[in-house]
């Protein structure tokens, strides 16, 4: 029996019997069956990630059942282990055991829990379906699996309106990425004659010089079904145009964030444009657009984490911001780069979400960092496992040394490689992704400083002033209103020590193999050895410059909220425009509401009223039952009811019929 | 000669509904319950006997009545998988008629029985004739149970749908009169392989689209569906939309296609703008419903028009994806219409704004209907998943144009399903009554687990459903080979390029010290 399948059906299993047990047994129950089936899993994922490191597995597919035949176009359900499904394998099951832990501690007092593991568990059986695929269409069955969880879980609290608005916003929104998806599918079905991963991949590179015909224009083949798959990538990662949903996923519990919004999910559409890297090779235009997009979703992303006060929206546009690395490590050709990056991520990221959990359940649910400040002193063990997140994110790390955080290792890496390209597009991400580093050592400070140093500010919050039941005039001088921050139960700092480990060490560990190691990624990427012997070439001043602008971001944080907290007021009324422009995520919310949602309603309410009542309605039956009517009141005349004037129309009808036959 | 099961699959209902007229109310409705049963029993005999592979035409039956006028019936796989369907929620549909129909209950009793005879009878028949007797003897027990059971607006709706249907089939029988006449045989299988003069061709094809279009139902001859499932008794709209709708489709796969390919083909651009307008145009306006039914009876419109441009790509993909949309979607809305009634039963109301919150107080009932509202939108894994994309990946071949604008139903779909969930289950509980609703009985839950079932069987091992259609497909496909239309995506392939696209080369060839 291969232990794959126990990696991946253990949790849906679990999610099954939790959902349908759900409260008819104590939390307890569902709560150890869905933790228990996730540790196994992890336990079950590592040998085999460690034995691809060691180069003692090989590539393999167990078959599972038949899905669908028609004609030429069949896929099977079918599990595909090699190195980058290993990478992933532990990238999710890890994340997710942890994440599931936490959430004993971080859930405790919510009366829905066994709902809450269920959906954990389902997603996470999802997300392994995903990375598992042998064929696009089992790919697509768990990118709509994971969205499906992603729903349920930021509309968990479903009383609140946000969240159900957050929730359909999120699943509506990658929807239009599907549509790209699906159309990529369908497009590479009628060219390859099959939808099988391997069989596409072998095909790919021979029809690198055809045309097709798209829309009815003649466009290169490979260019257009590449941009289109990456559309549905742009959903589902968050891209600059696709990225509307995950800032406002935040609605969700914090671990939901750690686990889906930020180490697993979102990471699908790079793992997918990683997954056909093979086939994006033969698409210079798509990869183009990977690239352009990354980067400026890289910066967009960074410059709006800037303004932000709500400790998740922070992170979370810092996730968008490192997915847009992971596009343009990709689109550069560096696919090595882009999963070691998404690998590192998955740690520190998840790391901060669950830290940013930590603070917010010691600050009775408050998440606005103008009302944190001090808890340096207060929940020390949250500050250090944030402090080695924001050293990893930040990529602190000494180039001659050798030695560095895990972000260093990986972001440097595809700094170096953007600029070892040497295209104009390479050069443009490498000076965005620059930037971006720049805003990412600030806006992560910023984050650090506003909470664990400064003065206590915690009596102007709301949810303080519930707790304490003190209004800021009652509490005076007394800036804490005596309220009490209390560090986080064992469950929840356990998952804290562990990805601290990982944000430290896991760039450290596997730099050589993720990066400069053929043979680990085999046939499962396109791995381009003389594109890393450049970036092992670039200057030293571009192996510094990531370092450099992280000393100069953190330089500027510490000017602006710890040296003279002055500073970020004035600066926000110096730059005006600018400043709310960043504040109000670059207005693509309002832009698309009145650009879809509002003509959406608007014409469903013409088509309705005018189209089928006002229209098809009144000519149509009404119009016919009108017509009906005034005949009939013509007709009644006809009918006399006598006698004679029924035989006199009977026999002019029967001399009629007599004419017509005789003549 | 072999057992006549299919007669027997008619003889049952029909037995029992004349039974039902002279029986009192709980009588009628055990008697009800137990003849759809063993006529669910029956099907799966026939579906267990069903030779895969064999014959074209299976347990056929023949007598001849008068005048060439034949008592046919046999099936193919097709018609085999539709019947199944029939016999699946007519059970389903006397458990959700139990407590909500109190007046009347024998008659009404009859009228599903018989409509489950017609229904089978429909999708059985092999004589041009009888099918049409079937086709349309089926209005007039579905006019009844809108026009005696339904709400308050009955008149005017039952009146709407007979006017809309009856319309069409006046065509048709001209046509079918014609047709007879030119190939001297009202036999089906026969008149499937006939070559029609192709001038003839176009009059018979609009003839019949008259008629299947309106079934369907295709934009614009749509406005009769929202108003008959509004009022409509809850089974009524379940066998409205499980069944009835599917008889289009049904005549488009056996008629219109095989019979008149050229006209098919040169007429596909009609079929593919009225379903690319029914897609955009009817999501539209289900997103704006206020009334629950409706906004399921517009959702199932646009539904339907994937099946119109699923069946007109003239591939196997397209033809057995308008077959699996039509299964799956005669499942999910059958199912989707409980769902409400089961609601309706309890607060008497189908306006979107009277719940919400559902999920605290019915959680079970919550968990289904997430289920098949996750199915109506078309989630892999669900039934109407595996139909909708073979539909469109059928299409893509002929248009992109046509897949890109029929795809766009996948984001409305989730926008209009996504919205009325969020009113109904989501939210806080603003109305007293409507929190104080009790979860799902055990008879409600004995309607709506078996679609449950059905829903995730048809997702996961789509096999079982499209093994018996397969050959019937292909012969379908081989038939429309000739006429299929130039492909917009056509390919030409040209000189691959040497390289990757981030080919780069290197030239130190020392070792770089990282």
């Amino acid at each position: 029996m291969n232990s794959i399948l126990f990696i991946v059906f253990l949790p849906l299993l679990a999610a099954v019997v939790a959902g349908l047990v759900n409260k008819s047994a104590p939390s307890v129950f569902a709560k150890s069956i869905t933790t228990g089936a996730l540790f196994i899993s992890c336990a079950l994922s590592w040998p085999i990630f460690l034995s691809f490191v060691s180069g003692s597995a090989e590539a393999s597919v167990v078959p599972v059942l038949t899905w669908v035949q028609s004609g030429a176009l069949s896929f099977d359900w079918a599990l595909r282990v090699d190195t980058l499904t290993a990478v992933m394998l532990v990238v999710i099951t890890t994340v997710s055991a942890l994440v599931h832990l936490y959430s004993w501690g971080y859930m405790e007092e919510d009366p829905d829990q066994p709902r809450f593991f269920a959906y954990l568990s389902l997603f996470t059986f999802a997300m392994l379906m995903l990375v598992t695929a042998d064929n696009l269409v089992q790919m697509f069955f768990g990118w709509e699996g994971v969205g499906l969880a992603s729903y349920l879980l930021i509309g968990f609290w479903f009383k609140k309106p946000s969240a159900n608005a957050a929730a359909i916003k999120a699943f509506v929104v990658n929807r239009v990425g599907d549509l790209g998806f699906m159309l990529g599918i369908f497009g590479t079905f009628w060219v390859f004659g099959t939808v099988s991963i391997p069989e596409i991949l072998e095909a790919a590179p021979g029809m690198s010089g055809a045309t097709i015909g798209f829309l009815g224009l003649r466009v290169h083949t490979m260019d257009v079904l590449c941009i289109l798959l990456f559309i549905g990538a742009m959903g589902k990662s968050a891209q600059l145009g696709l990225h509307t949903w995950l800032p406002d996923a935040m609605e969700g519990p914090t671990p939901v964030s750690a686990l889906i919004h930020a180490a697993t999910m979102v990471t699908a559409g790079v793992f997918m444009v990683c997954r056909l890297s093979p086939m994006f090779e033969t698409a210079p235009v798509a990869l183009g657009m990977v690239t352009f997009i990354g980067a400026a979703t890289c910066i967009f992303a960074a410059t709006v984490g800037t303004t932000q006060w709500d400790i998740k929206r922070v992170i979370a546009y810092s996730t968008c911001s490192q997915l847009g690395y992971m596009f343009f490590a990709a689109g550069v050709g560096a696919y090595g780069a882009a999963m070691f990056h998404l690998f590192t991520h998955a740690f520190f990221k998840a790391l901060l979400f669950l830290g940013a959990g930590s603070v917010i359940h010691a600050m009775h649910h408050e998440q606005d960092m103008r009302y944190y400040g001090n808890l340096r002193k207060h929940i020390p063990l949250t500050f250090w496992a944030m402090m080695a997140g924001t050293l990893a994110i930040t990529g602190v790390g000494i180039y001659h040394l050798g030695a560095g955080f895990a972000g260093f290792w990986s972001k440097d890496a595809i700094l170096e490689v953007a600029y070892g390209r040497g295209t104009e597009l390479g050069n443009f991400a490498f000076w965005m992704g620059t930037l971006a580093a720049l805003l990412t050592s600030f806006y992560s400070w910023r984050l650090m400083f506003l909470t664990f140093w400064g003065k206590p500010r915690w009596i102007e919050s709301e949810h303080i002033q519930h707790s304490v039941h003190k209004t800021p005039e009652e509490a005076g001088e007394d800036t804490t209103g005596g309220y009490h921050p209390h560090e986080s139960p064992l469950s929840m700092l356990i998952p804290l020590g562990v990805l601290s480990v990982g944000a430290v060490l896991a760039g450290q560990v596997f730099a050589p193999t993720f990066l400069d190691d053929a043979a680990f990624w085999g046939q499962s990427i396109f791995y381009n050895e003389d594109l890393i012997h450049r970036m092992h070439a670039v200057p030293y001043l571009v192996k510094y410059a990531a370092f450099i602008v992280m000393l100069i971001g953190l330089f500027v944080a510490w000017l602006a909220y710890i040296k003279d907290t002055s500073i970020p007021g004035k600066a926000a009324e110096q730059l005006g425009p600018v400043y709310r422009f960043f504040y109000n995520k670059w207005y693509f919310d309002e832009l698309y509401h009145y650009l879809f949602v509002v003509p959406a309603f608007w014409l469903g309410r013409q088509f309705w009223k005018l189209g089928d009542i006002g229209t098809i309605d009144r000519f149509g039956p009404n119009g016919v039952a009108w017509v009906i009517e005034k005949g009939s009141v013509g007709a009644k005349k006809f009918q006399t009811g006598y006698l004679y004037s029924y035989a006199l129309v009977m026999l002019l009808g029967l001399v009629a019929a007599v004419t017509w036959v005789l003549f | 000669m072999e057992f006549p099961i299919l007669s027997l699959m008619l003889a049952v209902p029909l037995v029992a509904a004349i039974a039902c007229l002279f029986l009192n109310a709980p009588a009628a409705r055990m008697v009800a319950l137990f003849a759809t049963l063993i006529d669910l029993a029956l099907g799966i005999l026939l579906w267990l006997n069903y030779d895969i592979g064999g014959a074209q035409w299976q347990f056929t039956e023949r007598a001849q009545l008068f005048a060439g006028f034949q008592y046919a019936l046999g099936i193919d796989g097709i018609a085999l998988m539709l019947i199944m369907l029939s016999v699946f929620l007519m059970p389903i549909c006397i458990l959700a008629s139990w407590d909500s129909i109190t007046k009347r209950v024998g008659e009404y009793m009859a009228a599903f029985l018989l409509m489950e005879v017609l229904m089978i009878g429909v999708f059985a028949a092999q004589d041009l004739f009888l099918f049409y007797i079937f086709f349309e003897a089926g209005l007039i027990p579905m006019y009844l149970i809108i026009g005696v059971w339904g709400g308050d607006n009955r008149i005017y709706a039952s009146y709407k749908f007979f006017l809309y249907t009856l319309l069409g089939s006046v065509l048709m029988l001209i046509a079918m009169l014609w047709m007879v006449d030119e190939a001297g045989t009202s036999d089906i299988p026969t008149l499937m392989q006939y070559n029609f003069p192709v001038g003839a061709q176009l009059w018979l094809w609009l003839a019949f689209f008259a008629s299947f279009a309106v079934k369907m139902p295709m934009w614009p001859v749509h406005t009769w569906l929202p108003d008959a499932h509004v009022q409509a008794p809850t089974a009524g709209s379940v066998i409205l939309a499980g069944v009835l709708l599917k008889l289009g489709g049904y005549g488009f796969i056996r008629f219109s296609l095989p019979m008149f390919p050229d006209a098919s083909a040169d007429l596909a651009w009609l079929v593919f703008a009225l379903s690319m307008v029914a897609v955009i145009y009817t999501s539209l306006v289900a997103l704006v419903q206020q009334d629950m039914k409706k906004l399921i009876a517009y959702s199932s419109v646009a539904h339907m028009a994937i099946v119109t441009v699923g069946l007109f790509a003239f591939n196997v993909q397209g033809l057995e994806g308008a077959m699996m949309v039509m299964l799956g979607h005669g499942l999910v809305s059958g199912a989707l219409f409980l769902c409400v009634g089961v609601i309706y039963d309890r607060l008497h109301t189908r306006e979107i704004a009277r719940y919400g919150g559902l999920s605290i107080n019915m959680p079970k009932y919550a968990l289904f209907f997430l289920l098949f509202t996750m199915a109506s939108v078309g989630l892999p894994g669900t039934s109407n998943f595996v139909g909708e994309f073979l539909a469109l990946a059928g299409i893509y071949e002929v248009s992109t144009f046509v897949t890109l604008v029929c795809t766009t139903g996948i984001i409305l779909g989730a926008a209009y399903m996504l919205y009325l969930y969020r009113r109904v289950a989501f939210g806080e509980q603003k109305n007293a009554d409507a929190a104080a609703m009790t979860d799902l009985n055990a008879r409600e839950w004995a309607m709506l687990a078996p679609i449950a079932a059905a829903v995730l069987w048809m997702g996961v091992y789509p096999e079982s459903f499209l093994a018996p259609m397969r050959q019937d497909i292909a012969a379908l496909e081989t038939r429309l080979a000739s006429v299929a239309p130039r492909y917009d995506s056509a390919l030409d392939e040209g000189t691959p390029r040497a390289t990757a696209a981030n080919y780069v080369e290197y030239e130190g060839h020392e070792e770089g010290e990282h």
